[in-house]
This record gives C-alpha cells, structure tokens and sequence, in this order.
C-alpha cells in the first residue's frame, strides 16, 4: 500500500479497525498519495484521508458501477493491460441475458429455490457455431471438443476458491472488443444506466464528487501510476458483499491495477489471523487452501470430488487439484492413506447442505443441535441477531465455551436480556456450560497469518495462568481423550479419528510444540531418495501418495527445515519487499499474480512501478519479489490446444490460477448469484431500487421465520415506521464483542458506553440530546443507548428527500462480569445472508429512534410488537426472492430459462 | 548569559544547568498530530506500564474524548476535536501568517513574535523559510496535493507533560520532590512529595496534578497508590535508564508520537512543517520548538493543525519563575520603600 498513489478506502474504517497496518497509508500519504475514504460516516479514518465522501450504506455497486461505466464510455481505462490479461475479449454464450434485459434478474434464475443455473452464462466455446466475424477479430480455430457441460451446483458453500471448473480454456476473443458478446460490450451494456446522476440519486453523492473521485483514480492508474483499494466488513457484511468486491475487482482490472505495486485490493481481516482461519479453514464449507468441502451425494467417490475442482484441460495450478489433496489427506491419516483406499477420502465428512453458523442457531431453536464448542468468539453479543443466538443456547444439551474470561456467551443463562424480559428462566434452562478458560496469544508460541498472507510466528512469553491452555493443547488433549475412549473400537465410524496423525511432541511443560504441527502443513517427501525432507514447494506435491502435506499453500514456509514464518531481518538490512520479514504464502510472494506488473512481452509497465519483468538473457522471470509465474516460461510461449494445467498457461497468462488465465471483468462460474454485479437494495431499505423492479438481490438467502420480521421496503406502506438507516460498526477502544476489552479497565474507560451516533438534524428532528437516553427499535428488538450528536455524521439527500443514519458500535453486551455492559446492536439485527459466503446483512438496517431510556421486562416485547403491528409485518413479508413484473417481462423471463417453468418438485434443498 | 540568569528563563540545556556532569544530549519527544489516528494506544501503553489507576467510567459525550485531560492519573491524553470548514479556513490563514512571520513556535500572540529571532537554531534542519521559497503545494514528489478545502475536519492529538526548559512545578518544589533528570527531563519523585500542591499552580499547562481519592485501582487488591500525591509524565525515566523508548513512543502505530533527543525532534519537526506548507496545509504549526518562548521552549514539542486554544493548550505559557528577579526586585524596592516610608514616620513622628 505504502507504494499507491491513491488509496481508495471503502466499506473499511481502516485507521480505526487496523490501526497497525494504516502505517502503510500513512506511509503512502507521506510520500504524496491522495487518500480517499467513501463511508457513511466521518470516522478517524476519514479524519486523515484528503477527502470524505459520505455514501448511503448499502450502494456501493451503483458509485463503482458509475466509476466503471465512466472509464469505459470516456476510453479511460488501460486498454493493453485489459485486452491481454482479462477476459475482455473473450466471448460469451449466446444465451447469456443481463439483468438490463430481465428486469433485474440474470438468466438461469429458477424463482423456486432463489438460486441460479451458471450454464448460460458461459464463455462460447470454439466449439459451438461461430457469427460472422465483423471486425476480423475473433481469434483461434475452431476446435471441436465436445462441448460437456455440467450443471453447477447452485450454492456458494459448494465451491472452494477456485470457484466451478471451466470444461476447457478453449475461448473465443475478439482483441478489438467490438463483438456484442465480447465481455468488454456485456460490461458496457450492463453499467450503461450508472451515471453519476444515478450515484446522486442512489448514493446521495453530489455529481462533482463522484467526479473528484472518478479523476482521482484515473489520474493514478496506468503505466506510471497505481492505484490500491481497501476493503473490510462494510463490503462484505451486506445481502449481495461478495459483489460490492467483484464490482471493485473489475474496476481495478480495467484500470489495470492488479499484480502491480500500489495496487490490488486489500481484504482487510477483522482480527490478527483471521486470514489463517480462512487458509486452514474454520468454516464448514472448505477444506484446508481453499479445497472444497465434499457434498454428499455429488462427490461420493475421490474422483467425482476432484473432477468438480477443475477439469483437465484448464489452465493454471487448480488442475493439481489431486496432489494437494491426496497430500492432505496423507498429512491427515498417514499410512492408513493409500492409493487403494483413495486416501482415506471416505472418512473426510461430507456437507448435506449449508451449516453456517446462522443455519446451526436455527436447527438449535429446532432443538436439533445437541452440543456446540463456542472458541474465540462471544455469539450472544457479536452475531447477528444475537437475541436469537441467546435463545438459541438455551436450547443446547450442553456447551462448552472456551475464552479470556467469563463472556456473555457463557453467562447468558443467568445474565441475558431475556431473562429480564422472562423469556428465559434460569431453573428452565437445560444447557450444561462448560468454561475452559484460553491461553493468550503472549502466553501461545504459533503463527498468524494477517492480511496480506504472511505468517508471523509468535514466541511464548510466559506461561499460561492457571489452567489457562493454548487451542493447540486443548484439541490435543482433547483428540488424545477421545481416541483413548475408542483405542480397540471395530466400528467402522471411529476409524478416522483413530486412523488420524495424532503424535505431536511435547515440551517440557507439556505443551505440544507448535512448529511440529507447521512442518505436518508444509508437507514431506514420504518415500524415495527424499523421504522424510520437507517439501520446498507445493510444486513438489504428487497425487500418488508418496508426499503429505496440510495445506497446500503454506508448503514452503518450513522449507530447508527452516521456520520461514519466524524470520525477522530488520527493514534497514533488506529491500523495500522485505521479503525476509515472516512468510507470506504462496512462495513467499508478496503480491500475487505479479506477471502482470510487466507488459505481455514481459517489460516493466513503466520504470517507477518496475517489479517483476522477463530477464531475456537468463531466459528467466526476475524482480523484486517471487515471480508468480512459471520462473522459464518465455511471454512469446503460446500452449498448445490439448494442453491443460500449468503446461497451458501462456506467456501472456498472468492469473494463474484462473482457469482461463485471464482476470474476470465477468464471472461465468463461481459466483452465485449473477456473472456481474448490479445494484440492489439491502433487505431493508428506505429507497426503491431506481434501476428495476426487482428490490433486493433475488439470490440472497431468506429465513422466513416469526422471529425474523423485516421493515417494510422502498414505499411500501408501513415504511415509515422504521425510517432511519442504522449501520453498526467497531470503534479502535474495543474488540469486537468486547471478549477482549470490557473487561480491561484501561480499554473501558476509553468508551464506557454503548452510544449511538446522530447529525444535529436527526437530533433536532427527534429531540435527542447529546449525552442523553435514547431507544432504537427494529423490527427485531429494540436497545437503548447514550447519544453522541456529532457533524461526523450527515443526512443524506437521496432524490431531494432527506434521508437519516445512525451510526451503532457492537461492542457491548448484557453481562456483570465486565468492567463495563450495555445493549447490543446486534439485537437489532435480522438474518439475511449472502449467498456466496453467507455473511449476514449487518451494515445496514432499518430502525426508529426515540428519546429516553427503553421499558424494561415485558414492557420491552410490548413495545417491539406495537412497532411490528403497527408496520402490517409478519413471517412473510419481505422475505419474496421476487417482485412482481409484467407479465410480458415474465415471459420474456422464461424464455431466458429465468421463470416459472418444468417444475421439479423433488428440488426442495432452498435454504428458507 | 550567566548560569543564574540561565536558570530561570531563556534558551539553556537543563541537565547541565542543573547540576549533571557528563549529561546525556536532552530527550524529548516530537507529536506529529497531521498523522494521529486517535487510537489511544499511547494512553493505554502509558497507563499499562506505570500502573496507574482509572479516572473514571463515564461517558463525556464529547466527541471520543472520555478522558479529558491530563491528570494525576491520565499522563497521555487524546484530545478530538470536530471543526467545520470556516474554521479550517481561518487555521489554514493564520498558519500561513504564522510561517510569513517566521518560526512558528509557541503560539505567543504575533505582535510579540516580530521582536523574536526567527532564524533557525543552529543544527535543527534547513531554515523554514528558505524550504518554503520554492514551491508550493506539491508533494515530496512535486505533483500537487492540497485538496479542495474539506468541509470538515476532525483533530485529534496527544498531549503530554511538556518536560519545560524552565519548569515551573520543579522551581517550586519545597521538598525536592521535582528533579531534573540527567535527560533533562522532569520527574516528580513520589516519595519525596508531601502533597504541598504549589506545583499544580505553577504549571503554565495544567499539566501535574494530586492523585485524588476518586482513582480507581486496577489492581486485585483494590489499593490506589499515591492519593494526594502530584503526579505527571516521567518521560519513563525508567525506561530511558535502560536505553528503552517511552511506552507511548513505542506503541504509536503511525509514528505520530517520537522519541529522541530533542534537538533530532525539533529538526524533524521542522522539516515537517514545512512539508506540510509546501504541499499546501498551511494550518501546520509547532508548539514549544521555540526556545525563546515564555517558558525556554519545551522538551515535547508539537505539530499542531488549529491554534494551540483550540486542543486546550495555552498560547503563551510563561513559567511563574521567570518573573522572580523582577519580583523580588519590586518586592525588595517595596520593602525598601515601606522601610523607607516606616523610618520617615517614625522620624516625623519623633518631631
């Protein structure tokens, strides 16, 4: 970041959430970049950008799709880099139809299960018929591979990071971009109605803003310059997140700002390893470096899961789909893993559905979920509904929550609102808690892997407290008591965990040593010449059993037996790359797909942002930082038609693990719920959508439940019983749900109080006093908190009308083991996800605000339901994937394969 | 200037003048508050590592300032300020004013700046002005950078103990307790305090304090040490003996707080000022770096955005001592003239 020009900061409150890394922006700042924060609020990080621009939270597509379409129709954009490294030119299926066509859906929507069929959205193959070539453009001969398409599975928990397989990297491109279904004209067509009036109307920017912004960037891409994004849980947190990050990640590939230094998008993580969570995941959907999580029924044998990772003739590394897995699988079970057993694929879980964290707290109130681990994480104050997750726990046999202190989630049975209000009593409460208290990451040896995906390993200071223990001490004992409990079993079901690798050493305080476990996820040689060395690349992983490996891109960082990810060689003795401080995965490159910071015949863009570039005499790959490239392979390589994998990326293929070898302006797989993103309104939202009918993203998960009411949208009546727009949002005093904060004295004093922030006019309006009481009620729950009247926040004007926001911390929770509690804003939330990553709507809402201290006790659900009443909500409303359109519009619908048609009654998985 | 002089007012290295032989150079820090990001870390680190008790858990509902100020048990302290854009018009004027008039130094009022020598001290960095001659709102880089004036801003800054040159809380001191220490630092020994308080009075800054019996411990046993003790920044003389950083230096994630000795900070805090100048944000000051000020400049210098009133400083701090010749000149005078009025009197009287 340190080497932007400009840095756009957006959905992030960087300065205030990641302190320590904002060094690089102000590093930036200090050598002359323009700064730029687009947030609903005036934060401390807006406080040292050049300029702030507010923006209505939830309409981030519209202000980039605006940008985009700006760069477009003015020639701005970085015609070399986006004619040779992104699918620009590449051609697209004939039965593609965009949501401009279609009211507001894509074609292959199946309004049964609110999900999509990708297969329209395809690039042509050179096997199907081509039109007329008009400008002498389309490339390649016509080859004639069989065409083989396979339905994708419409459900982003089913996919791992390289998203679905393409059959083939057999594409048609058009380099002149002039064909209609060229990428390059779908794009034009799909962002031709977001204007900068459009952003005035939607976003409540005013039109020379948006143009300050738009100069700002385009002055500061190109060869010479670069411009870098950031991002964090404002993007992500919302009903369609994972778009807002594709509709940043097309702008910056059309302003070729990918691969390059200063450039790219940085995916601020929440907390110090978050990033690591993800690489080794702690979620349900994906297995460790992104492979996906098995699905029953779909990949039953080793061969079906691998075929659905990435097809043969593809290009990039994903086609060695086989050897990290057969290397995870040999890291995992050991000798027990053979060739003939499929390595054990058998004993690997398999998913029947999505089992978020959200979908696992509704099957709890269903009474379905007997036993649940709540590690680093305190749900009944930091989740989403978090009167929901309280209620939830209640219904638990018993759970086990292992944390600092004694956090809300732990006290909820004698603590939580809802024995205030009597929903809860304590002597009805059947839940066995228990506490296991947490080792402190000083009192922890381990790594973090932080954003920018280096490992850092972290020393033990001193010794955990009491019966304090590190995570890596509790599973093992924990997997050591269990396989005690089932050593002699012949059950066929415990054969995984008692075939697991489960032999860790120890030190002499009995603590497992955790650089062990590393070289386990580096990976050996495990016969031959090399057996028993560690792997130095993931290069060296084979599908034949004979190397393990845990995560196939962290090998390397134990490379030679050295712990790479311990390394420490001060600034002053390296380059600026550093790339000697820590390991950052994969290779230890520092800015992936880099190929792309030289020209395609492999010159740097331009002097000042030199960084990886051909050395023509050494016929190799060099620069600054680790090529993320085949190191010999000559820019001129061209691969022949039947070559697949990394045999078949090209000299001029920088993304290399896309299947095609090309950046994606469209997605034609992997996204969920459409190949571009568009603009729809949040689940609850005080504005019409101005471009369609449709109101919200028809894609989004839905859980129509009582206890999930919705504001009514746009106009509908009864709109106006909530509304003002909340957001919720982390302050630098606290951490999170406040697990590690409330209760260090030093931390609370700095923000002792749950408050919420207003412009002067919502206080005028309401009559609010700053320092005094208010209640903010959703449909959901309502809360009370102290009020901040502050200019920082402003109204906003959206189409002449003035439009409220409030701003909401979440860091408090009901609790008395705290230094300090308040309501959480969480309460207020309801459960709407996105599809793809299944995160919850939580930046922005709808909600009523009012002066004075909330009722307590029953007086409390009172009060909400007078709201609900009084809004003609229920279990239904708002909760329609679809909005009603004309009926010519429903044909034309069907006849995009987007309608009612060919029912399948036995399709009955939707997630509501 | 004679060593007597030189101790109660005017430019001087303090270690020297108090005694120490073989000083190291004098320690102090430089608050950069262009790249603060109110994080508070240095409030927490200052706290954490001299144990100090809490001031209190209470919301101010001013801006996110729940601290308020410096304090017997508050020795870092963020101050935020929100400010609309006249104001920012009028900082960045009389900034610029400032800089036309030479060396912005401690806010004294312009009209008693003109007597003032604006050169440059010798060895703290290239004369501002002459830094200032060639360009104008361009970046290290030479491409522009002031913006469009913002219609909003939102300040924040840390303060601290000024560690003066001539510090009013040591001069008065009857016991001993305020030591200079061999960094030139000044450090209150509380042991030594008998809790007089007359330091609290003499501070230009309001910066030292007695603990009071409202702090609240953090510690298991529930004991607030100290109580009726002045107390204020050490600068963590504990920390320097050991060739350590200050807590507050050392945890500043953008490197808005730094440690050295003072002549390295104010030559940086020049340099940056006139950076920010050049590239347009003329409402960039210092405070304290002047050493002809009212109290021999400061061993925490600033960078300041606004005039000092506006973060609660004052704008012409004057130690009380320095008045003291004068003082006991015109006490002295008057006691010769009361004598002098007695005696005439008397001897009327006996007429």
């Amino acid at each position: 970041m340190a080497n932007a020009d400009c840095i756009v900061i957006q959905g992030s409150n960087m300065a205030e959430c990641h302190p320590v890394g904002f060094q690089w922006v102000a590093e930036a700042k200090a050598r002359g970049a323009r700064v730029i924060h687009i947030d609903p609020r005036f934060t401390r990080t807006s406080a040292i950008a050049d300029t702030h621009v507010p923006v209505r939270a939830g309409t981030d597509v519209v202000l980039l799709g605006a940008i985009i379409n700006h760069v477009l129709s003015n020639d701005l954009y970085f015609h070399d880099y986006v004619v040779a490294y992104t699918n620009a030119a590449t051609l697209v299926s004939e039965d593609f139809v965009d949501t401009e066509d279609l009211d507001g859906v894509f074609s292959g929507y199946d309004p049964r299960t609110g999900a999509y069929d990708s297969e329209s959205w395809a690039y042509q193959s050179r096997a199907e018929p081509q039109v007329p070539d008009q400008e002498g453009g389309i490339q390649g001969p016509t080859g004639d591979e069989p065409d083989a398409k396979t339905r994708a599975h419409a459900g982003g928990h089913t996919l791992g990071a390289s998203g679905a397989a393409l059959e083939h990297a057999q594409v048609v491109r058009d380099e002149t971009l002039q064909h209609p279904r060229t990428v390059f004209q779908i794009l034009r067509r799909h962002y031709r109605r977001y204007t900068p009036e459009m952003v005035r109307d939607v976003c409540g920017i005013p039109v020379e803003q948006f143009h300050e912004v738009a100069r700002a960037i385009v002055e500061n891409s190109g060869r010479e310059r670069t411009t870098c994004f950031a991002y964090a849980l404002g993007w992500t947190q919302h009903s369609l997140g994972a778009q807002f990050i594709r509709a940043a990640a097309i702008l910056q590939l059309l302003m070729g700002n990918m691969g390059r230094p200063g450039g790219g998008i940085m995916a601020l993580r929440g907390h110090a390893c978050i990033q690591g969570s993800t690489d080794i995941p702690t979620l349900f959907n994906i297995l460790p470096g992104y492979l996906p999580m098995p699905v029953a029924g779909e990949h039953d044998t080793l061969e079906d899961y691998l075929a659905s990772i990435a097809s043969p003739l593809q290009k990039g590394y994903w086609t060695e789909a086989p050897a990290y897995t057969a290397s995870l699988l040999k890291a995992w079970f050991g000798d027990a893993a053979t060739p003939d057993n499929d390595f054990c694929y058998d004993y690997l879980p398999r998913l029947t559905g999505a089992h978020g964290t959200y979908q696992t707290v509704m099957e709890m109130l269903d009474g379905k979920v007997e036993g649940y681990f709540v590690v680093g994480q305190n749900p009944a104050v930091g989740s989403a509904h978090a009167r929901m997750q309280r209620l939830a726990l209640g219904q638990l046999r018993w759970l086990v929550v292992r944390d600092l202190q004694l956090i809300e989630t732990a006290t909820f049975w004698k603590d939580s609102p809802e024995i205030a209000t009597g929903e809860l009593r304590t002597e009805d409460i059947r839940t066995e808690v228990f506490f296991m208290p947490a080792a402190t990451h000083v009192e922890k040896a381990g790594t973090f892997t932080q954003t920018q995906r280096m490992l850092q390993w972290r020393h033990q200071a001193v010794t955990p407290p009491g019966q304090a223990q590190s995570e890596l001490d509790f599973y093992y004992e924990l997997g050591r008591r269990m396989r005690e409990r089932l050593a002699g079993s012949t059950d066929e079901r415990d054969r995984p965990l008692l075939d697991l690798t489960w032999d860790y050493p120890q030190d002499e305080h009995g603590e497992v040593d955790g650089e062990a476990v590393l070289r386990e996820i580096n990976g050996y040689h495990l016969t031959g010449d090399r057996a028993g060395e560690l792997l130095s690349s993931f290069t060296e992983m084979r599908a034949d059993g004979s190397t393990s490996g845990g995560c196939w891109i962290y090998t390397g960082v134990f490379a030679g037996g050295v712990n790479r990810s311990a390394n420490r060689v001060p600034r002053d003795q390296q380059d600026e790359t550093a790339a000697e401080w820590g390991w950052a995965w994969p290779m230890n490159r520092r800015i992936l797909y880099n190929r792309a910071s030289a020209d395609p015949q492999g010159r740097p863009w331009s002097e000042r942002k030199k960084y990886v570039w051909w050395d023509e005499e050494a016929g190799r790959w060099v620069g600054k930082d680790v090529p993320d490239f085949p190191a010999d392979r000559d820019p001129s390589y061209r691969p022949a038609p039947d070559q697949g994998g990394p045999a078949a990326i090209s000299g001029d293929d920088p993304f290399i693990m896309q299947s095609d070898g090309k950046g994606w302006l469209f997605a034609p797989k992997g996204m969920v719920d459409g190949p571009l993103p568009t603009h729809y309104e949040a689940q609850e939202s005080p504005v019409r959508n101005p471009l369609y009918t449709q109101q919200r993203n028809p894609g989004r998960l839905v859980y129509p439940r009582k206890d999930n009411l919705w504001s009514p949208s746009g106009d509908e009546p009864g709109s106006d019983v909530y509304p003002y727009v909340f957001t919720t949002y982390r302050l630098t005093e606290h951490h999170t749900a406040g697990g590690m904060s409330r209760w260090l004295p030093y931390l609370s004093e700095l923000q002792p109080e749950m408050f919420c922030e207003v412009s002067p006019e919502l206080a005028a309006e309401v009559g609010l006093e700053n320092g005094g009481w208010a209640t903010i009620v959703s449909a959901r729950s309502a809360i009370e908190a102290r009020v901040l009247v502050t200019d920082r926040v402003r109204p906003l004007t959206v189409k002449g009308r003035t439009l409220h926001q409030i701003g909401l911390p979440y860091h408090w929770g009901i609790g008395r083991d705290a230094v300090v509690e308040g309501d959480s804003a969480n309460d207020l939330l309801g459960l709407v996800l996105d599809p793809n990553v299944h995160i919850q709507e939580s930046k922005v809402a709808a909600c009523d605000i009012r002066p004075g201290r909330r009722p307590h006790g029953d007086a409390l659900l009172r009060l909400v339901e007078e709201y609900q009443s009084r809004a003609g909500i229920t279990a239904v409303t708002g909760n329609e994937r679809l909005d009603e359109v004309t009926p010519e519009m429903a044909a034309r619908r069907a006849a995009a394969g987007s309608g009612q048609q060919a029912p399948a009654p036995d399709e009955t998985e939707g997630e509501g | 200037m004679g060593y007597l002089a030189r101790q109660l007012a005017g430019p001087t290295d303090p270690a020297p003048d108090a005694g120490w032989t073989e000083a190291p150079e004098r320690k102090g820090f430089f608050t950069d508050t262009s790249i603060c990001i109110g994080c508070k870390a240095c409030e927490v680190a200052c706290k954490e590592w001299n144990a100090l008790p809490l001031d209190g858990l209470s919301l101010s509902a001013n801006s996110y300032d729940n601290t308020g100020g410096l304090g017997a048990s508050t020795w870092r302290h963020v101050a935020f300020v929100e400010q609309s854009q006249d104001r920012i018009a009028q900082a960045r004027e009389s900034g610029r004013r400032l800089v036309e008039l030479g060396m912005p130094g401690v806010g004294a009022p312009p009209a008693r700046r003109e007597a003032m020598p604006p050169a440059p001290v010798d060895g703290h960095g290239p004369d501002l002005r002459d830094m200032l001659a060639a360009a104008n709102a361009t970046t290290v880089e030479g491409t522009p950078v002031v913006g469009p004036l913002p219609d909003f801003r939102w300040l924040m800054a840390s303060d601290v103990c000024k560690h003066c040159t001539h510090a009013g809380c040591l001069d008065v001191c009857p016991t001993g307790a305020l030591f200079r220490s061999e960094h030139g630092t000044v450090v209150v020994q509380a042991d030594v305090c008998n809790g007089c308080g007359y330091c609290v009075g003499a501070c230009p800054f309001g910066v030292i304090e007695r603990r009071s019996d409202s702090a609240v411990s953090v510690r298991g046993d529930g004991h607030v040490p100290d109580v009726g003790v002045a107390q204020k920044c050490t600068l963590c003389y504990d920390r320097l003996t050991d060739d350590q950083t200050p807590a507050c230096a050392q945890t500043c994630p953008t490197t808005s707080i730094r440690f050295g000795t003072r002549e390295e900070m104010v030559a940086i805090a020049r340099e940056r000022v006139a950076q920010l100048h050049q590239q347009g944000f003329t409402e960039a000051r210092l405070y304290g770096a002047n050493d002809d000020d009212g109290v021999g400049g400061t061993g925490s210098v600033f960078l300041l955005l606004d005039e000092p009133e506006v973060y609660g400083l004052p704008p012409d701090p004057v130690v009380p001592t320095a008045k003291l010749p004068e003082m006991f000149r015109t006490a002295g005078l008057a006691g010769v003239g009361l004598l002098g009025a007695a005696a005439v009197a008397f001897l009327g009287g006996r007429r």
